[in-house]
């Protein structure tokens, strides 16, 4: 709709009455936001802060990316969630939640994992992508996916204490493009330097901080009103209280719209951040169901648990724990003579695990637990705590 | 005297200090000041050959020092 034909109802001009009498904003900004269609990528952490904020400040359409359900260990910093939404799709529960926030606004689900054949499609139709997601792949995708597209993206990530927001690919007004994040990371770090927040924890409290920039920057890339943070890159150290503001260029080497383009399509992000390297040297596995049937039929073979013992204590299925940064000196502990079954939270640590064990002690009856105890639990023993 | 920080990933080869203070001119000599206390740190921030890896930026104030001319890199 154009937004000349866009009207506010008497029950919309009182609602957004103290963003309309802020002289800068007004009621033409608020209109932009009613016109926009804002693509949230990702409702977890920065996702529920963004979600709600860009929906109470009556941005008109918003869709929404993730692929999961809600679940207990979310609601540390997720708070767009509840109790009640454990268990039921991410998308959904927000949905929900959002609506009786605001009706004027009107959400569009996208219940499915992003991934190279399908974000082209998803994110056309929309005027901003905010990208709240978790993993160097998706970022890299999002951010292509947006260059190829012409649409600003709005990117934010936090790990820990810390946080990082910038403005990708905005063209101001004079008609100057931004740096996007290629520019800033040209490639990957190697899979296991950057943990992500499952492995490597978060504040709860540091994605609504970060989040909540990241509604902000959407409703100045929308309304024009203010600097977007293009061409500079916010970091924020909530151990310190400190930020910083860097200045971010674009590269002539960009591969996606640098001088010399390589890349005119989207690729495969898993293979481009090193995921397919770590299965090149692959390593036996054995999936949840599969395991549950050894036990069932009276196998005879053990279990090694590589997580911490803070996670064994929250949940174990029977595995002897010997923590990941331990195995080498506990290597004696485990059979050679038998087959042993390895398995962590999510099946990356114990991947680790195998692999050193097998170069340096040469194990070879070693398997991995596909996807960890989660796997484990989802398929085989419901009633055990997630985490 | 240089104020080195340190962003979170890689406090994990700097013992989790944050900020390191070192007495070096140039960033080269900064590089090879806190990858000689910190030996761990130096695979992750530089190459075999001695580069910068394409996923680290080192920032010298507001600007990234690929940025920056040479012979400011100070």
């Amino acid at each position: 709709m154009a937004i000349q034909d866009i009207k506010f109802t008497k029950e919309e001009l009182a609602r957004y009455n103290r963003h309309i009498i802020i002289p800068e904003f007004g009621v033409e900004a608020q209109l932009k936001l009613k016109a926009a269609k804002v693509l949230i990528i990702g409702s977890g952490g920065l996702g529920s802060p963004a979600l709600l904020y860009l929906t109470a400040a009556g941005v008109g359409t918003i869709g929404i990316v993730d692929f999961d359900v809600v679940d207990d260990s979310n609601l540390q910093r997720q708070v767009l969630f509840d109790i009640h939404e454990i268990g039921k799709p991410k998308v959904e529960a927000a949905k929900r939640r959002l609506e009786a926030l605001n009706p004027h606004t009107r959400f569009i689900l996208h219940n499915t994992h992003i991934n190279s054949s399908n974000a082209l499609e998803i994110i056309k139709d929309y005027d901003v992508v905010a990208d709240g997601t978790d993993n160097f792949p998706t970022r890299y995708l999002v951010n292509d996916a947006t260059l190829l597209l012409d649409k600003p993206n709005v990117y934010a990530s936090i790990f820990q204490f810390e946080g990082q927001v910038s403005v990708f690919n905005y063209v101001n007004k004079n008609g100057e493009r931004g740096p996007n994040y290629r520019d800033l990371y040209p490639t990957p770090p190697p899979p296991g330097l950057v943990p992500s927040c499952a492995e490597g924890g978060v504040l709860g409290v540091l994605p609504g901080i970060i989040g909540s920039l990241q509604a902000l920057e959407v409703i100045k890339v929308i309304t024009g009103v203010g600097e977007p943070l293009s061409g500079r890159f916010f970091t924020f150290d909530a151990l310190n209280f400190e930020n910083r503001i860097f200045n971010i260029k674009h590269r002539d080497d960009n591969p996606v719209n640098g001088l010399n383009p390589t890349i005119h399509e989207l690729i495969d992000y898993e293979q481009f951040c090193g995921m397919r390297a770590v299965e090149e040297k692959p390593v036996k596995e054995i999936t949840a169901k599969e395991l549950y049937n050894w036990q069932v039929e009276g196998k005879k073979f053990k279990l090694i648990d590589v997580r911490e013992p803070l996670e064994y204590e929250i949940v174990q299925i029977g595995g002897e724990l010997i923590p990941l940064a331990t195995v080498a000196e506990q290597a004696d502990r485990i059979p050679k003579d038998i087959d042993v079954v390895v398995y962590c939270k999510g099946g990356v640590r114990s991947l680790k695990a195998i692999q050193e064990l097998e170069e340096k002690f040469g194990f070879t009856n070693l398997y991995n637990l596909k996807g960890g105890i989660i796997s484990y639990i989802d398929q085989v023993q419901p009633e055990l705590t997630r985490y | 005297m240089a104020t080195v920080i340190i962003p979170t990933p890689l406090r994990k080869f700097t013992n989790q200090t944050a900020k390191i203070q070192v007495e070096a001119g140039t960033v080269g000599e900064i590089i090879d000041r806190i990858t000689h206390d910190f030996p761990e740190l130096k695979k992750h921030l530089l190459d075999p050959q001695g580069g910068l890896r394409s996923f680290v930026n080192i920032f010298s104030g507001d600007d990234d020092i690929r940025d920056l001319n040479r012979k400011k890199r100070q």
